[in-house]
């Protein structure tokens, strides 16, 4: 839920990065982590396992910049791709205000983005809020791999509403950026139409 | 929108300010945060130091909502109050309706003194959130927001400054 402090100036909104286990979620934020200036964020929190899977979440603040005398902060969380990580996926949602989508563009990995893509729409649904509403990205990650397939079958089986189709090598940070602005501005333009 | 933004007016926020800074002192504590249940830091009073109360209030949120799932799964609603025990340092917290009082404490104080303190102010708390919740929905609905004139190109222009 987007949180307006007038007294700090500050406007809060919650991004989180959902999708299938190892698709990249962590990666993404990684990436956001390591290439911006030391004053814009906040510390990139991770509760892992032992093995680097996301355990519960990943966290970062991000500070873009100030729209009408507003700082605008992000807080940007993932979620942990494993199935039977469920009920803590679920929790992650709560109070969110966009959503990003990173789809594994491997043949193999399809079948895991639908039932992932289904799940999220599940979970959303558990917390009041309706994917097509909701500001929302697909990305389409892994781009660099020998056996992906090509965007526009990926985008048939998982665009849902038209939203922004980002291609992405988020290992070397391709597409990062714009995926998360893709989001970003949906947000706020959301923030315009919420009065 | 996923849901209707909380506006936090500069009286609110100085009225919530005062609140944390009496149970810092009622409590004997070093530090007092009020935390979203979303994760979103509120408000802070007392000895910050090093501590990254942006990644505490998220932390917080995150350790509620855990437990909040293993109350569920055993058939209670929630756990109203968590206490993590330190050697040095400790941590209560309380669930407040859609807030959460986190409160850091130290050997000038204990965790008995802490809770108790935390629930005196509870009352206040809830309704002070209640009238801000209230609030916000009549902002929402008044069209005055803040945001409601913003341009595409001040959405852009927010990009390129900050060179995502």
């Amino acid at each position: 839920m987007t949180f307006i402090n007038y007294a700090s100036k500050e406007i809060n909104c919650k991004i989180v990065y959902y999708g299938p286990g190892l698709c990249g979620k962590t990666t993404n934020l990684q990436h956001i982590y390591d290439s911006t200036a030391p004053q814009a964020k906040g510390k990139l929190i991770s509760l892992a396992t032992e093995t680097d899977r996301t355990l519960f979440f990943d966290f970062m603040p991000l500070e873009l910049g100030t729209v009408r005398g507003f700082k605008t902060r992000f807080h940007l969380y993932t979620v942990p791709g494993q199935v039977f990580y469920e009920a803590s996926r679920k929790l992650i949602l709560k109070g969110v205000d966009g959503v990003v989508f990173v789809a594994d563009s491997q043949e193999e990995r399809m079948d895991a983005n639908i039932e992932c893509l289904y799940n999220l729409e599940e979970n959303l649904r558990a917390h009041g809020y309706d994917l097509m509403k909701i500001p929302y990205v697909l990305q389409l990650n892994k781009r660099d791999l020998p056996n992906v397939i090509a965007a526009g079958q990926i985008v048939a089986e998982l665009q849902r509403k038209g939203e922004p189709v980002i291609e992405a090598v988020a290992s070397s940070g391709v597409g990062v950026f714009d995926t998360l602005k893709a989001v970003a501005k949906q947000v706020l333009t959301e923030l315009r139409g919420a009065g | 929108m996923a849901e209707n933004p909380i506006l936090l007016r500069e009286q609110r926020f100085y009225q919530i300010k005062a609140l944390l800074a009496r149970l810092r002192l009622d409590a004997a504590a070093r530090l007092v945060v009020l935390v979203d249940k979303d994760g979103q830091q509120i408000a802070v009073h007392g000895e910050q130091g090093d501590v990254d109360t942006t990644s505490l209030a998220s932390l917080a949120a995150g350790n509620v909502a855990a437990t909040g799932g293993m109350a569920k799964l055993i058939g209670e609603r929630e756990f109203p109050t968590l206490s993590h025990e330190g050697e040095r340092e400790s941590i209560h917290i309380s669930l407040i309706g859609r807030v959460l009082l986190v409160v850091v404490f130290d050997e000038r104080s204990s965790l008995g003194l802490v809770k108790l303190r935390s629930k005196q102010i509870s009352h206040e708390l809830a309704s002070t959130f209640a009238e801000i919740e209230r609030e916000s929905r009549v902002l929402a609905a008044s069209n005055t927001m803040p945001f409601n004139e913003i341009t595409d190109d001040e959405i852009d222009s927010l990009f390129s400054e900050s060179q995502l």
